[in-house]
């Protein structure tokens, strides 16, 4: 049972995939302790900000996903 | 209150999207399109949207309803680009009709000062050495503060 962390905008080009599958279930400790180095820096700034299942998540450290959960990291946006 | 709002993948014509609108809006007293295209610039040989499937259209739809909220109009039309474009192609069109002149401008002006900093896309420049992301501009932010 997986948790989908989807990497948006340079976070892909950090993590080296736009989307990868972690074990569920998956806190924001549990996420820092999956992303090591330049990607887990720049998810741990502020910010960078996290949604689950498409929905912002007002404090990323209350991250709290199960098995079949979307989580996207968000970098901020570039505009159209 | 007419409402359309379109995430596109592949070029379109900004034409074929407000002779419609506008057509479907009889009585109106003025229709304000504004389109953007990607600039020419002697080191950007493309520009690269990404968006978020679970996010991007739904933030779109949420910026009209509330641009509805806010001014007294006939309709709305939002049509924003995903993906690789190249110099003059359309990226965004927003289109609103209104009776009175006024509501429709500044509903267009307010839907993309929000449209270019608050909304779910990311973008990246290709140069002759490679992709570049974009950050945000400070310019970006100054302009949504109008409307606060």
């Amino acid at each position: 049972m997986t948790v989908k962390l989807v990497f948006l905008g340079k976070l892909g080009d950090l993590a080296g995939t736009d989307e990868r599958s972690v074990e569920a279930p998956l806190d924001w400790q549990g996420l820092i302790d999956e992303l090591q180095g330049p990607i887990g820096e720049a998810v741990q700034q502020d910010r960078t900000r996290i949604a689950l299942n498409g929905a912002l998540l007002a404090d990323k450290t209350a991250l709290n996903a199960v098995s079949g959960d979307e989580v996207a990291l968000l970098p901020p946006v570039s505009g159209g | 209150m007419a409402r359309d709002v379109r995430l596109l993948t592949e070029p379109f014509n900004p034409g074929s999207f407000v002779g419609p609108f506008s057509n479907a809006h009889p009585g109106l007293g003025g229709v304000c399109t504004f389109v953007g295209e990607v600039r020419s610039d002697d080191e950007v040989e493309a520009l690269e949207l990404i968006h978020y499937e679970k996010m991007t259209l739904a933030g779109m739809e949420q910026l009209a309803d509330q641009a509805i909220a806010r001014f007294d109009l006939m309709g709305l039309l939002v049509v924003h680009r995903s993906g690789v474009m190249r110099v003059g192609e359309p990226i965004v069109l927003v289109s609103a009709a209104a009776r009175h002149r006024r509501e429709a401008i500044e509903a267009v002006d307010f839907t993309m000062d929000h449209l270019k900093s608050d909304s779910w896309f990311w973008k990246r420049e290709k140069r002759a050495d490679g992709w570049h992301w974009i950050e945000p501009r400070e310019r970006d932010h100054s302009d949504l503060a109008r409307w606060a």
